[in-house]
Parts: structure tokens; C-alpha cells; sequence
């Protein structure tokens, strides 16, 4: 197993202002699967090609943004030996064990929060489930896809892009105590040390999170799900259209990442983003750097310039 | 039945109907005044004073907006329906954004807040 540590973003745990609406949105749109809720009315969803039990966590309530975002790693030896370098790394606060089936079918969680504000979790073990695809049981002469999917019908919850003021300690916390690598990175051209934007990645994604420097704590700018190809990216914006579903932008081009991609808002304004292609990365990649006159093309590439939403609309 | 929405700061109306919140009524009619971000009560940069006028409204994040705010008029577009004509002003964030695009400005001066790293209480 070359791929140790952290393995993936394992679950998004979102805020929605009402749940029906936002199930509308999140399972009949985007096309997630209803895998569960429990009895404190969150829902708990998957997209179809991932073979854990959940990805996504809505609750209701009186404010939209990001609660918490879970990471999977290898084994439970892993995961009490990063609770523990996180915690002597000192860049953590409010750390805390959150016990075994608090999340259905889920393994106990280490929850800390990061220096932008953000509440991340790690876990290893969550049941699987899988992704419906085998003819002759689970797993056994699968179908390239299933029957039955919806909407958008993305194929996994990919990433998320986070807004926070100390970016220089989360980024840390992230390289040096969990293992991510630096992909791509938007530094001042006035003063090259200055970082004010990090995509980092854990696996060979080109990012599996990022962070932009903008003066609040805990921000939430998107929860990204994967598509296949830049087809599939088109036909989303038709159905996002047809459902009337509120568009940022796009369907563009990322500069960074060079990923094709839609961006588009939830029913509580929470942006959500579908993208498809980018490069695979190792950990060896030299790092790719942009400065901030370049800030319009690195982020969407053909308008080369940012809308006003990006940097001023988050939740 | 259609009202009509005028937006101070600029001078700007238009009509909007009352199954029509605030700002897609604007949108609809290509109109501007009033900063556009989620659509869905989620953002705040849409959150207008309501100077004069009725309107139904439906629920807006706490985070952008507090209970006090709500009860004085101070609301979202995008999460308020005309019942009769409307006087607002635009008090979002994005506020100043509207001189600047006025004045034919391309940087709308967020990026500067990048540049900071001193954490400034939401509005
Ligand atoms: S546009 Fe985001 S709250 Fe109205
Ligand atoms: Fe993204």
C-alpha cells in the first residue's frame, strides 16, 4: 500500500436552513444517495462510486456553513498516532473523541479545530457499503455504473475549499503533522513568502482540500463533488438550469488544478461546485506557484479575471 | 400582483411581484443595485434596510443575519416578497461594491482582504 496516513476526505457535515428543500437539491440535483438519518434529524447521504456508508451530513439549522469535514486514514493505529502528533503539535484546539456510532456505522472520530477555525475530524473505520455495481454480488463483475442514478449523479464528494484568517497554521498543521503535500500555492507578488491561497492533496489528487487567506474564522466557500469528463460537467450545468438551481459560474475552466467546473449555491446559499479532470499528483510534483496579479486565471481561467462572488460569497 | 422596488442608493426601480423575492425580481428584469451572491439566504450580500413598505419573508441564515436586524427591516433580498412598494437600501458588504461599479471599477477591493491576516467580526 503506497497511499498511508490520511487517505481521503471522508465526509462534509453541511448546515442547511431546511431540510426538504436541501434534500431536493442534494439527492434529486446532485444525485447523492439517501443512505440514513437518525434521531437527530441529520441525513446522511453518499454519491454512487463511493463504497463508504456516508459522505455528506446535513442538519437543520438557523445558519448555513460547514460544520466539520472528516477525514479517512489507513488504520486505527493510525489515526490515535495523528490524534496524538496533533495534539502535540499545539496547533490544534478544542480536541475531543467523539464515540464509535455517533455517526451511523461509523468508528470513533478525533475532532480538533484547525488555526483558520475550521472543525476537522479523523476516523478509520466507517462501514462499506459499496457502490451497487457488481452483477453477481458486491464487487464481483461489476457494471462500469449503476442503474437508477439521478440528476447530476456525481460520482464522489471530492473536496472542499475553506476561507480562514490564519492560513499560514493550517497549512502547517496539514504538511506537517498530517502528511499533505502543497499542489499549487497563490503567494504575493510583493512579497514572495506571503502565502494567501494552498491546494493541498493527501492522496494523487490534485487537491483533497484548500485554504484562502480572507479575514474570518471557520468559512465555508465549497463542497466539490467529481465528475468524469468534461461532458458530464456540461450536461450538470443543463440540469442545473433546468432545475432552476441558483449558478455562480461556469461551466469554466480552473487555472489552478486545471480542473473544468461549475459552481452553484444549495438551497441555504452553501456553494457546492462539480468538476471534472486535473492532473495526478505525487508527492514529488514541484509545487505550482501563483501570484496574486494572476489571481483572475488561476481561478477561472477563460473569464481571467474572479467574479465578485468568489472572494465575498460564503457561508 | 406587482409592486415596485426602489433601491436608494442608486435611484433604481423596478416592479416585482409578490410570489417574487426581491432580488430575483431584479435579476429577472436585468436590473442591478443590489450585490447578487447565493440567491438562497445562505451569504448576506444582498442584505438590504427595508426603508419603507410590507413584505412576507422566508427563513435567512443567522450567520448573515441576527434576530435584532430581522424584526428592524434589516433582510435579505433574496428572502423577502413585496406585499406593497418597497423603499430599500443596499447595507451588505458588497455595498460599496455598487459605487464601485458605478465608477467603472474592476478590482472591488476584496482582494485586499487577502492580504490581511487580522480577523475582522462579520458584519
Ligand atoms: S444573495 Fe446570498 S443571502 Fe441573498
Ligand atoms: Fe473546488
Amino acid at each position: 500500500m503506497a497511499l498511508t496516513g490520511v487517505l481521503r476526505p471522508g465526509h462534509v457535515a453541511l448546515r442547511v436552513l431546511e431540510m426538504e428543500p436541501a434534500l431536493k437539491h442534494y439527492r434529486d440535483v446532485l444525485g447523492l444517495i439517501e443512505v440514513a438519518r437518525d434521531d437527530k434529524n441529520r441525513v446522511f447521504l453518499k454519491a454512487w462510486d463511493e463504497h463508504d456508508h456516508h459522505s455528506v451530513v446535513l442538519r437543520e439549522a438557523d445558519e448555513a456553513g460547514m460544520d466539520y469535514m472528516g477525514w479517512k486514514v489507513d488504520s486505527p493505529a493510525t489515526l490515535k498516532k495523528l490524534a496524538a502528533d496533533v495534539e502535540q503539535s499545539g496547533l490544534a484546539t478544542e480536541m475531543s473523541w467523539i464515540p464509535a456510532g455517533e455517526h451511523p456505522a461509523t468508528g470513533e472520530r478525533f475532532r480538533f479545530t484547525i488555526p483558520t477555525g475550521h472543525v476537522m475530524e479523523l476516523f478509520a473505520e466507517k462501514a462499506i457499503v459499496g457502490n451497487n455495481c457488481g452483477t453477481d454480488g458486491q464487487d464481483i463483475n461489476p457494471d462500469p455504473w449503476p442503474d437508477g442514478l439521478k440528476g447530476i449523479a456525481a460520482t464522489r464528494f471530492d473536496h472542499c475549499l475553506l476561507y480562514g484568517d490564519d492560513l499560514d497554521g493550517s497549512v502547517k498543521l496539514f504538511t506537517e503533522v498530517l502528511g499533505f503535500g502543497i499542489a499549487e500555492q497563490v503567494m504575493l507578488a510583493g512579497d514572495k513568502k506571503f502565502m494567501i491561497g494552498a491546494f493541498l492533496s493527501c492522496s494523487n489528487k490534485a487537491h483533497d482540500v484548500a485554504f484562502i487567506r480572507q479575514p474570518v474564522k471557520g468559512k465555508f466557500h465549497h463542497a466539490s463533488f467529481e465528475l468524469r469528463s468534461w461532458e458530464q460537467v456540461l450536461r450538470a450545468g443543463d440540469i442545473l438550469s433546468r432545475t432552476k438551481t441558483s449558478i455562480d459560474i461556469g461551466p469554466t475552466r480552473h487555472g489552478i488544478t486545471r480542473g473544468e467546473t461549475i459552481y452553484f449555491f444549495d438551497p441555504s446559499g452553501n456553494r457546492n461546485e462539480v468538476f471534472s479532470g486535473g492532473y495526478i499528483y505525487y508527492p514529488d510534483k514541484p509545487v505550482i506557484t501563483w501570484y496574486d496579479e494572476s489571481l483572475g486565471p488561476a481561478i477561472f481561467y477563460h473569464d481571467r479575471k474572479l467574479n465578485e462572488a468568489f472572494l465575498s460569497v460564503f457561508t | 400582483m406587482k409592486h415596485t422596488v426602489t433601491i436608494e442608493n442608486t435611484g433604481e426601480t423596478f416592479r416585482c411581484d409578490e410570489e417574487t423575492n426581491v432580488l430575483l425580481g431584479m435579476e429577472q428584469l436585468c436590473r442591478k443595485g443590489i450585490p447578487v451572491g447565493c440567491r438562497n439566504g445562505g451569504c448576506g450580500v444582498c442584505k438590504v434596510q427595508v426603508k419603507k413598505g410590507q413584505y412576507a419573508k422566508r427563513k435567512m441564515s443567522r450567520g448573515v443575519v441576527s434576530a435584532e436586524e430581522e424584526a428592524s427591516g434589516c433582510v435579505l433580498a433574496c428572502k423577502i416578497f413585496p406585499q406593497s412598494d418597497l423603499e430599500v437600501e443596499v447595507v451588505g458588504k458588497m455595498a460599496r461594491a455598487i459605487v464601485a461599479q458605478q465608477s467603472a471599477s474592476s478590482d472591488f477591493g476584496f482582494t485586499t482582504t487577502m492580504k490581511t491576516n487580522k480577523p475582522v467580526e462579520e458584519k
